[in-house]
């Protein structure tokens, strides 16, 4: 037993933490939300050149054909920089979508070419206020034709294919779609987060081909989204530490009453509770990662543990990181607010908390067998 | 990163669930906690009669070296052995004290011949030691106490009186602070002792506890004496060695025992709640998983802090969000459990073993976990100043002799 990440993996980590500091991310972030671009094309230019998107795409297919802890300590370096780019929407969801639900053809037509990042994917799901179920799926597929909405999609006004959820009479099934082909209209819809590009996209007619076998395509973006929450646990995870460093490096710098903020127990107090909090989100999101990285029966408890936990942790340490600047915290010069925000489009765009909970107990409820 | 175990961890494992299965008595999941509705003398002479077995076959003490009783085992091993204990009926509840932190000090600082008296037998479970820390003026505040030391000769007197210490009515010896020098600065004038709780002029007198138990004590000495071979650590030199001490207490203090997510979760799916199942219920789905999670999280955590451990590192405060965490889950559990049972979960029930007890009990003895061994405040204060480097708070005690500090009863 070891439940560390070998010291080939922590080097990775620090070096990508040392490249999206030296690439300024977080400034990019800011530049991003305050412009009109959709991403910062040059970071992720220099993401793909590092290899990031290859990481777990094997060897065949030009990928690197690394385990998903190597992927895990990137997403947390991506998370604590709120890096601008489609990276979590292409990798995380569109290319674990081929990897483990595509067919031969469609690992040789999408994989390399998202290895190389020449090409960039997403996941288009919810479509209304209510959380999207197999009940209340518009969408609908059939004779390789899709028709509907889809709302609030990441990078949707970026990427050059989605993976689809509709509805093929009774059945829910996953479509893989050419955002370039006719019947597709993107339109980019403003978020709270604007460092991150949202559209919407609409469908009439346009082409979809079916993802994989997709014999329960409900099952299959089930799974789906349990390895997408473990990676975006970990973005969770750098974010909220990212907001404990800043309102500890603030508290101690900023004086009142003629002593550091810091010492004050109700400042300390609420430090020592955001460390609580990230630890207890990184210990879930390692179990997470071994679960992931072994495919272990446990990975549906597990991902849903480590995606609860960090959700909250970056929630309880993007509030509390503000509420600790004061007025500062509050200003759209101080970056607080970019965490903020990237917290809750974080904690909302595979599904919401009270979604992952419902998920975690009944998951629990299968492993008791009731 | 691997949760799996190793060819020689597997060995182990099977050796230690091997040797539980002949010997110990597997619990299942419904009685996971029930109380056993023993008195304190009966589950003394049962935790006893354990300890022996464990050591006469070499479980006793895991880590601690051979040659004091131990079995020189490694940190991984030690978790190997605690996931596979807690599938058993243990009798516990005794030794913590005496092995989790009296004997990692005697280690550092006893002399050879104290440490091959003392140790085995502590391991062995035949001397059990209490901890005589805590002062009716000095509880967050240790390093407030008052209790005095004079050296006359190659003997010590003690007079003062110490509180909160668990156990003292079983214990035969006991580890002890005392202030040797009250013109020295507060940190600077302690001095650390083990004693015979016999000897003359100890008295233990049991205090009355919230859930009407008394498992600690207030512990008066009127002219104790102790002799200077006895004395830990150099004279004025006691708070380093209480400081080791309390490092040692955070790694022994475990989990709060008590009802966790497993039995909140059973509760919920045997218990009707609004028509149906309590389980089916979107508040109750919330509250478990929020609990799932914090008992993941620190199971995980301690995973993690062993592996620190058996890199060589030194075990930190980091371990102090145990307490924090469990804590305050078991308060809530608590009061969940009876919650489900509606009007008749605050019925004292007939017997020890019913599905309420676990559930009163939690509701009492988290109240006490919260506070003992370091209350959730104080151990903030360790993790923001300790793990995150933040200053200490403005103190009005700094610098100046013990004796010309305010206190309650001087300002």
């Amino acid at each position: 037993m070891n439940f560390e990440f070998s010291s080939d993996q922590m080097l990775l980590r620090d070096q990508a933490r040392k490249f999206l500091e030296n690439e300024e991310s977080v400034k990019k972030a800011r530049e991003v939300l305050e412009g009109d671009q959709t991403h910062d094309e040059s970071l992720w230019r220099s993401v793909v050149e590092m290899g990031w998107t290859a990481t777990t795409i094997p060897e065949e297919f030009d990928g690197l054909g690394l385990g998903y802890l190597e992927l895990c300590v990137i997403a947390e370096e991506l998370g604590r920089s709120l890096a601008p780019t489609p990276f979590s929407s292409s990798v995380y969801l569109a290319t674990e979508a081929l990897i483990n639900q595509g067919s031969k053809e469609q690992h040789q037509k999408y994989l390399p070419k998202l290895a190389a990042g020449e090409i960039v994917g997403t996941l288009a799901h919810t479509e209304t206020t209510n959380s999207p179920s197999p009940e209340n799926l518009n969408c609908e597929l059939s004779n390789n034709k899709l028709n509907g909405i889809k709302i609030a999609v990441t990078d949707g006004d970026v990427a050059n294919f989605a993976v689809v959820s509709a509805k093929e009479g009774d059945k829910v099934v996953l479509g893989l779609v050419d955002l370039a082909s006719k019947g597709v209209e993107i339109t980019s819809q403003n978020t709270l987060d604007p460092s991150r590009s949202h559209a919407s996209i609409k469908f009439k007619d346009a082409d979809a081909e079916i993802l994989g076998s997709s014999q329960d395509g409900w099952v299959a973006l089930q799974e789906i989204l349990d390895h997408a929450a473990v990676l975006f646990a970990f973005e969770q995870l750098g974010g909220a530490e990212a907001c404990m460093d800043m309102a500890k490096e603030y508290a101690m710098g900023r004086f009142a009453f003629g002593r550091p903020i810091a010492s004050f127990q109700a400042i300390k107090h609420k430090i020592a509770d955001m460390y609580i909090a990230v630890e207890l989100a990184r210990s879930n999101c390692y179990f997470g990662a071994w679960a992931l990285s072994t495919n272990a029966p446990e990975l549906a408890t597990a991902a849903a543990t480590a995606r609860v936990s960090a959700s909250k942790a970056f929630h309880e340490c993007s509030k509390e990181n503000i509420q600790t600047h004061g007025g500062m915290g509050f200003t759209w010069e101080f970056d607080c607010h970019l965490y903020y925000r990237r917290c809750r489009q974080l904690a909302a765009n595979i599904g919401s908390q009270a979604v992952w909970k419902n998920k975690l107990i009944s998951s629990l409820e299968r492993a008791n067998q009731i | 990163m691997d949760f799996n175990d190793t060819p020689e961890e597997t060995k182990f494992r099977k050796e230690a669930s091997d040797w539980l299965s002949t010997n110990a008595t597997l619990r299942d999941d419904e009685e996971a906690f029930k109380y056993a509705g023993i008195g304190e003398d009966d589950a003394l002479t049962s935790a006893k009669k354990w300890a022996a077995k464990l050591y006469d076959s070499g479980w006793a003490c895991l880590h601690w070296p051979k040659e004091y009783g131990g079995r020189g085992s490694t940190p991984i091993e030690r978790v190997i052995w605690g996931q596979e204990a807690s599938k058993y009926r243990i009798p516990g509840g005794f030794f913590e004290i005496g092995q989790g932190m009296a004997g990692p000090v005697l280690m550092m600082y006893a002399n050879e011949e104290q440490k091959k008296r003392y140790l085995p037998p502590m391991a062995k479970g035949e001397e059990v030691w209490c901890q005589l820390f805590s002062e009716p003026g000095a509880g967050s505040d240790l390093a407030g106490l008052k209790t005095k030391s004079v050296l006359e000769g190659d003997t010590w007197t003690i007079n003062g009186q110490k509180i909160w210490t668990s156990g003292a009515h079983y214990s035969d010896y006991g580890i002890l602070v005392t202030r040797s020098d009250s013109s020295a600065q507060k940190h600077k004038g302690l001095t650390y002792f083990f004693l015979d709780m016999k000897s003359p002029g100890v008295e233990v007198r049991p205090i009355k506890q919230i859930s009407g138990g008394a498992n600690f004590n207030e512990v008066y000495f009127t002219d104790v004496k102790i002799p200077d071979e006895q004395r830990l650590g150099s004279v004025g030199d006691g708070w380093k060695v209480a400081l080791t001490t309390l490092m040692n207490e955070r790694l022994a203090v475990g989990d709060a025992s008590g009802p966790d997510f497993q039995e909140a979760f059973n509760l919920a799916c045997s218990h009707d709640l609004n028509g149906d199942l309590a389980i089916k219920d979107g508040s109750v789905r919330d509250k478990l998983a929020d609990w799932y999670c914090q008992s993941s999280g620190l199971k995980y955590t301690k995973y993690r802090n062993i592996s620190a451990l058996s890199r060589g590192e030194t075990p930190g405060p980091q371990a102090s969000i145990t307490k924090i965490v469990s804590g305050n889950k078991l308060q809530e559990i608590a009061n969940f459990g009876m919650d489900i049972m509606d009007a008749a979960g605050i019925v004292r029930p007939e017997s020890a073993d019913a599905e309420q007890t676990m559930y009163q009990m939690g509701f009492f003895g988290a109240a006490g976990i919260r506070i003992a061994g370091g209350t959730d405040e104080i151990l903030r204060n360790i993790i923001s100043e300790q793990v995150l480097g933040l200053p200490q708070d403005m103190r009005a005690d700094k610098g100046i002799p013990f004796n010309e500090i305010p206190s309650s009863n001087k300002k």
